[in-house]
C-alpha cells in the first residue's frame, strides 16, 4: 500500500469520526438547544411558575382578543398537535403578528396557567408569496407557492 | 484535476477563466439584484423587506460553500500534497468570510422588521456566527504560517475539523425549534413563489461565478507572491556568493 493511500484512508476515517462526533453532539443537544418550547412540550413538562422560558407556535385563528384597556391581548398558541396554550401579553404587537402566523413569546407561566409574555417576536414561515395573495393562511400560502413554483416541484 | 495541480498549467487556465467568470458573474449579480430590488412585488407579510432575500440567501450559501471548499482543499493537501491545494484553501477563506459576514448583517437587518429583534441566540444564528469566527481563526492561522514559516498541515487539519459546523448550520432549523424559519428550498421542493425564486436563483449563479473569479484572482496573487519571495531569496543567495569576503555592513 502506497503512503498516499494510507493518508487517504486515515483522513477519511478521521473525517468520519469528527463529523460523526459533531453530529452526535448536536443531535443530543436537540432538547437543550431549542430556542423555544412548543405548546405540547410545555403541556407535557410545564416549567416552574415564574421561570423565564419561551413559548413558540402558531396563533390560533379566531383566538385573538383585546381587553378593555386596549393594549392587553389574549390568544391561544398551537403547535403540531391539538394542544393549545393560552398567552397574555401587555404591550405593542410586532407588525407581522397576525392570527394563523408564527409567534415566539418570551415570559413565564403564571399561577393561573396562562403564559404571561413580556416580549413577543413574530416568526416568519418558510413561504414567500407575493402581495396579491394577501390574506391567505400559511397552509394556503404553502400550497400556492408549491403550485406556482416551476421546475423544482415534483 | 491532477493535471492542474501544476501551477504553470493552472496559471494558463486561470488567465482566461478568471475574466470570464468575473464579467459573467458581475452581469448576472447586478441584473438579479436590480430585478429583485425593483421589479419583484412585495411579499404578502414582509412587504418590501423580502428584497433582502436576494442578497442574504446567496451570501449564506456561499459562506457555507466556502468552508466546504476549504475542507476539500485541505483534504487534497493532506492526502496528495498538491502544491495548489494550500493556495486554494487560503484563497477561498477571505471571500468566504466576507459572504458569511454579509449573510449575518443582512439577516440582522431583515430580522428587525420581521421578527422584531436584531439578534437572538437561536440555533441557526449562533451556528452561523460560529462559522464567521472559524473563518477569522483560519485566516489568522494561515497568515501566521505564511509569515513565520511552519507546516501548512496545521491549517489543513483546522479546515477539516471546522467542516463539522457546516452540516450543523444546515440542519439547525430542522433539529431545533428556532426563530429562523425552516429551509424554503430543499431537494426538489421550494416554498418560494416563482416570482421570487427565479431572480433568487439567478443571483445565486451570479454570486457563485463572482466567488469563483475572486478565488482565482487571489490564487494568482498568492502564487505571484511566492514566486517573488523565491526570487528574492535566490538573489540574496547569489549576492552573498559573489560578495564573499566583503563585510556584511557594506552590502546593505
Amino acid at each position: 500500500m502506497k503512503a498516499k493511500h494510507q493518508r487517504l484512508i486515515l483522513i477519511i476515517a478521521a473525517l468520519i469520526a469528527i463529523i460523526g462526533a459533531g453530529l452526535i453532539a448536536a443531535w443530543t443537544l436537540r432538547n437543550q438547544a431549542n430556542y423555544f418550547y412548543l405548546p405540547e412540550q410545555m403541556a407535557a413538562t410545564p416549567p416552574a411558575v415564574g421561570q423565564a422560558v419561551r413559548l413558540g407556535g402558531m396563533v390560533r385563528p379566531g383566538s385573538l382578543s383585546t381587553q378593555a384597556d386596549g393594549v392587553t391581548v389574549n390568544f391561544m398558541v398551537t403547535g403540531n398537535t391539538d394542544d393549545a396554550f393560552p398567552v397574555r401579553y401587555h404591550g405593542i404587537l410586532p407588525d407581522l403578528f397576525v392570527e394563523g402566523s408564527g409567534v415566539v413569546a418570551e415570559g413565564s407561566l403564571g399561577t393561573d396557567g396562562v403564559f404571561v409574555a413580556t416580549n413577543l417576536l413574530a416568526k416568519h414561515d418558510e413561504n414567500y408569496v407575493p402581495k396579491e395573495l394577501e390574506g391567505m393562511g400559511s397552509a394556503q400560502a404553502a400550497q400556492m407557492a408549491a403550485d406556482t413554483t416551476i421546475g423544482l416541484t415534483q | 484535476m491532477h493535471i492542474y495541480a501544476n501551477p504553470t498549467r493552472f496559471l494558463s487556465l486561470a488567465k482566461w477563466l478568471m475574466p470570464l467568470l468575473f464579467w459573467s458573474g458581475l452581469v448576472l449579480s447586478v441584473g438579479a439584484l436590480a430585478w429583485g430590488l425593483v421589479a419583484v412585488p412585495p411579499d404578502r407579510l414582509m412587504g418590501e423587506t423580502v428584497r433582502i432575500l436576494f442578497i442574504h440567501v446567496p451570501a449564506a450559501w456561499l459562506g457555507m460553500g466556502g468552508w466546504a471548499g476549504i475542507a476539500i482543499s485541505s483534504a487534497m493537501l493532506l492526502i496528495w500534497k498538491h502544491p495548489l491545494a494550500a493556495i486554494a484553501a487560503r484563497a477561498i477563506a477571505v471571500p468566504g468570510m466576507v459572504f458569511c459576514a454579509i449573510c449575518l448583517a443582512t439577516g440582522s437587518i431583515w430580522g428587525r422588521p420581521t421578527w422584531g429583534t436584531w439578534w437572538e441566540w437561536d440555533g441557526r444564528l449562533t451556528s452561523m456566527l460560529v462559522l464567521l469566527f472559524l473563518y477569522v481563526g483560519y485566516i489568522a492561522l494561515t497568515q501566521a504560517t505564511a509569515r513565520e514559516g511552519g507546516s501548512s498541515k496545521i491549517a489543513a487539519i483546522f479546515g477539516l475539523v471546522g467542516a463539522v459546523n457546516v452540516p450543523i448550520i444546515n440542519r439547525s432549523v430542522v433539529w431545533w425549534n428556532s426563530l429562523h424559519q425552516p429551509p424554503s428550498i430543499t431537494a426538489g421542493k421550494s416554498a418560494i413563489d416563482a416570482t421570487f425564486l427565479v431572480p433568487l436563483l439567478v443571483a445565486v449563479v451570479g454570486f457563485s461565478l463572482l466567488f469563483g473569479a475572486i478565488v482565482l484572482m487571489r490564487m494568482r496573487a498568492l502564487i505571484a507572491e511566492q514566486q517573488v519571495e523565491a526570487r528574492l531569496r535566490r538573489r540574496a543567495l547569489d549576492d552573498d556568493a559573489s560578495a564573499a569576503g566583503v563585510p556584511v555592513m557594506e552590502q546593505a
